[in-house]
């Protein structure tokens, strides 16, 4: 089966790994991968991340956009500024960072949508406060070579000066991320209570 | 009206979200259950992950399809569709609509155009019900009173195999319009005056809740405006609560309860509005008669000024990462600071995206256009068939080719130009749609949101104008 069909995520527990800082506020889906190629098939989109930004019109890498430095090969965790992922809830967004090889995003706060998205993909999304984020960058300008470690079962980022930093996860997504869990088999599992209510709702509400 | 006081006040959105809990796990999530699903062309790959699955839709008559994003819009005919990606995702749908045994309103149907206007036209938004959608826009719906808010692809797959959702409950935040709105001044001012106050990610995590006399004096469609870009100030959802002017607007739709049960639901909906004495989580209130015609100058909805000012200058922002923020802004956008908005030329016009493509916002377009000359390209696309053939019968559509606009047919088009109809780099365009981010509109295309009739303003005179100046009185 191919990753586009699956509805399972991989499971996700400890990285470290190199990171990529997107230091901008408002980072919206439509520049993580714009409209134009949203009816691509998921193999073709992996190569527009950042398509808009990142390249010039002839196709040459823009200097000075994080992706293109040398040190982003091989990076899994992605860092950015204030509302990450804000905008359209396209899905896409998650899974060309997916494919591009990031595993976890850091911002001090996310869109909603791409939030929720990141979990079905086995990507983790962490909040961590303003001023963490800034040392964290301010560092990765410096030496964007630096690795980070993220620990999902004790909740903790520990950063390249060795200090660490716990992180709030919901412990639904934190068992489905830790497992890989299939969210609709998981569901399934409720099918009862689904009916129960659906009996209940048709009582009360039969005009709908 | 069911009066409830002290502890057991409730917001409109506690009411609504306890009705709909299937499972509350002691972790925090709820399986949350959706009465009623939109689906558009965007949807196609949610459709074909159930089947690859062999999973079965469990409640085809809870969704509804209709074609919007992939559709050009100067045609109804699908094999013209040039693009084979494209073409897919359009004749997809309704294939799968067909298979499947939802209910699609297609291409050369009166009823189909964009998801979020032909939700309410049709009936299928009611005040109380949960409503979901793959698109961020879903927000719109709430403007009825119900709980509407945008999900991802999975999720999509998810709610047709389960007809729930895994959700952790959000925060409730009411922002108040307080006091009487402005001659000329519409549901996109207002929702452009609370994102430029609450800030793009102001109300993350949370569900908004508009209020207050200058909320009431709104139309359904100014509210359906309004909750349309919740979402662009962050917002999980947005809603109003319901009143006389809702029921009005809902009475006699197609997918809407009739007779005795019109009148059990009618009950219901009455007990629905947030009991005095209910807390939210955060509060903001907005002077209405303070709100002016808005323009946004840069890049995010959140910076948005009355077209009586002028560009903000980033030397005077209020820390660095603003200023930077606000100079990227400008660069992409091509503006100096201190720049009189209302001296800004504009190339070309769109008035359309589920935003503002229903009937008023083409009177109020038509007001401003009515004997007078667009200088600059500038399109009508109406949010629907039936919008289209009610302009039509109004002779708005004549009103608007006789000024040199262009009437085309019902989707999405430029808002996000998925279907190729986008501008050119470098163009700035006046556009009633919900995102001036970044490429949204094309590469490299200027993009500032404003009101139906702000744009057509923009239209005729070529540049931003205070369209209070343009309105007969």
């Amino acid at each position: 089966m191919s990753t586009e069909h699956k509805q399972q995520s991989r499971p996700f527990d400890r990285l470290t790994a190199t990171a990529v800082a997107i230091d901008q506020p408002n980072v919206d889906t439509d520049q993580i991968i714009p409209a134009r190629f949203l009816a691509l098939p998921r193999a073709e989109q992996v190569s527009h991340l950042f398509n808009d930004v990142r390249y010039r019109e002839d196709g040459s890498p823009r200097e000075g956009f994080a992706l293109n430095a040398p040190t982003a090969k091989g990076a899994q965790i992605l860092i950015a500024e204030r509302n990450f992922g804000c905008g359209s809830s396209r899905e896409h967004a998650v899974t060309v960072l997916v494919d591009n090889g990031f595993r976890v995003f850091i911002a001090p706060s996310f869109g909603d949508i791409f939030h929720n998205n990141s979990f079905q993909n086995g990507a983790l999304p962490i909040r961590l406060p303003a001023e963490r984020i800034r040392e964290m960058l301010d560092h990765l300008a410096r030496r964007p070579d630096a690795s980070i470690t993220v620990d999902l079962e004790s909740q903790t980022v520990t950063g390249p000066d060795n200090w660490t930093q716990s992180f709030e996860i919901d412990g639904f997504r934190k068992q489905c991320l830790l497992q890989g869990t299939d969210d609709i088999s998981l569901t399934l599992t409720y099918a009862d209570a689904i009916a129960a209510h659906e009996r209940r709702a048709a009582a009360e509400c039969d005009w709908l | 009206m069911a009066e409830t006081q002290g502890a057991t006040a409730a917001t409109m959105f506690e009411k609504i979200w306890r009705r709909h809990v299937v499972v509350d796990r002691p972790d925090g999530y709820t399986l949350l259950y959706i009465d009623r699903h939109l689906l558009h062309d965007g949807s196609y790959n949610a459709f074909r992950r159930l089947a690859a699955n062999g999973m079965k839709i469990r409640h085809p008559e809870r969704s509804f399809a209709t074609p919007d994003h992939y559709m050009p819009t100067n045609t109804r005919d699908k094999s013209t569709i040039a693009d084979p990606n494209h073409k897919r995702m359009v004749v997809g749908l309704a294939e799968h609509a067909a298979s499947t045994g939802v209910t699609i309103f297609d291409i050369g149907d009166r009823r189909q155009g964009i998801v979020h206007v032909v939700g309410p036209e049709q009936g299928i938004t009611l005040p109380g019900i949960t409503l979901v959608c793959g698109d961020s826009h879903t927000s719109t719906h709430g403007a009825l009173g119900c709980l509407a808010f945008g999900i991802g692809s999975s999720e999509v797959t998810h709610v047709l195999a389960t007809q729930s959702l895994w959700q952790r409950k959000p925060k409730a935040m009411r922002v108040n319009i307080d006091g009487p709105l402005g001659f000329g001044i519409t549901g996109k001012d207002v929702i452009l005056a609370i994102i430029a106050r609450i800030g793009a990610a102001g109300g993350t995590g949370h569900v908004l809740e508009y209020a207050g006399s200058g909320i009431r004096q709104l139309s359904i469609e100014g509210r359906l405006t309004l909750c349309n870009m919740s979402i662009e100030g962050g917002g999980r959802a947005g809603m109003i609560a319901p009143d006389d002017k809702t029921y009005e607007f809902i009475a006699g739709r197609p997918y809407a309860p009739k007779g005795e049960a019109w009148d059990r639901a009618l009950a219901f909906w009455r007990t629905l509005p947030t009991d005095d004495g209910a807390t939210f989580d955060r509060e903001v209130t907005l002077s209405g008669p303070e709100i002016a015609p808005m323009v946004t100058w840069g890049t995010s909805p959140e910076d948005a000024a009355p077209v009586t000012e002028a560009v903000p200058d980033p030397a005077t922002a209020a820390d660095a990462a603003r200023r930077d923020g606000q100079a990227r802004a400008l660069a992409y956008m091509g503006l100096e600071p201190g720049t009189p908005i209302a001296e800004i030329p504009v190339d070309r016009v769109f008035i359309g995206s589920c935003t503002n493509s229903r009937i008023e916002d083409l009177r109020m377009a038509a007001a401003v256009a009515k004997g007078r000359k667009a200088q600059i390209p500038s399109w009508i696309v109406p949010g629907s068939g039936i919008i289209k053939e009610q302009a039509e019968a109004e002779g708005l559509d004549k009103i608007f080719t006789e000024a040199g606009f262009e009437w085309r047919e019902a989707g999405c088009s430029m808002c996000v130009g998925m279907n190729g109809e986008i501008g050119r780099p470098g163009e700035r365009i006046a556009s009633t749609s919900n995102r001036n981010f970044v490429g949204r509109q094309g590469k490299g295309v200027r993009t500032h949101l404003v009101s139906p009739a702000m744009a057509a303003a923009a239209a005729v005179t070529g540049r931003f104008t205070d369209v209070r100046r343009l309105l007969p009185a």
